[in-house]
């Protein structure tokens, strides 16, 4: 399973905070955005900006990188603490 | 020691806390504050959200970071979550070394990039509406500007 977590208007656009999916072979952070985005209007909306960063086990990450089964993903907009 | 909470924290703690030290020549601290213009005009009030787990490690990551740079003795970060009024404290940055230059670069270092690192979002609430804070560029650029030394 991959564990999919969204936050802030990702979050609030898509209107759920977290999802767990079938790992699929050689799924990558990009491939798993482009599924997600074509889950509807909203999926699109979320997910189809350039403003979107991801992380794999809450490190930030790549576009490109290959997913393993049982990582945590998270999708979300630059961050604006401090 | 770096923490999350939503309660507040107090300046004099922290500061005794850094300070307690005897080697400890210089103590930098930085507070962040919820001011009344953000991306519009009339803000009274933020929610801020973040991911947990996330954010602790990228904390203990930029610590670790700052203390390569420059001999420290002691480093706090604290970070608000939740609701925050209009002139809360949102962030706390403390730092104490030997030395006054490596506590001033080093907190600046801290809060340049707890800003483009550590995932918190900024919700701010005017009477009208509410809506996400934007990241800045300029708060990327000043992060930059440390890879280039």
């Amino acid at each position: 399973m991959i564990k999919v977590l969204f936050f802030a208007q990702v979050r609030e656009v898509i209107g759920v905070d977290q999802i767990e999916l079938e790992y699929q072979h050689c799924m990558t952070t990009n491939s798993l955005r482009t599924f997600l985005a074509a889950q509807g209007d909203k999926w699109e909306q979320a997910l189809g900006t350039d403003n979107l960063l991801v992380a794999v086990n809450q490190t930030l990450s790549q576009w490109q990188v290959e997913l393993e089964d049982g990582d945590e993903v998270a999708f979300f907009p630059p961050v604006t603490g401090g | 020691m770096n923490r999350v909470q939503t309660q507040d924290f107090c300046v004099a703690d922290e500061y005794a806390r850094l300070a307690d030290n005897p080697a400890c020549g210089a103590v930098v601290t930085f507070v962040g504050k919820v001011r009344d213009f953000g991306d519009n005009q009339g803000v009274t009030n933020m929610v801020l959200e973040h991911y947990p787990g996330m954010t602790e490690a990228v904390l203990t990551q930029i610590e670790q970071e700052a203390r390569q740079r420059w001999p420290l003795d002691e480093v706090t970060i604290i970070h608000r979550v939740g609701p925050l009024s209009l002139s809360d404290q949102i962030v706390f940055i403390g730092v104490s070394s030997a030395h006054r230059k490596a506590a001033f670069a080093a907190g600046e270092y801290l809060i340049d990039f707890l800003k483009t690192r550590a995932p918190f979002w900024k919700k701010e609430q005017t009477d009208a509406e509410a809506h996400w804070v934007e990241a800045k560029d300029s708060d990327q650029q000043a992060a930059e500007m440390w890879h280039e030394e």
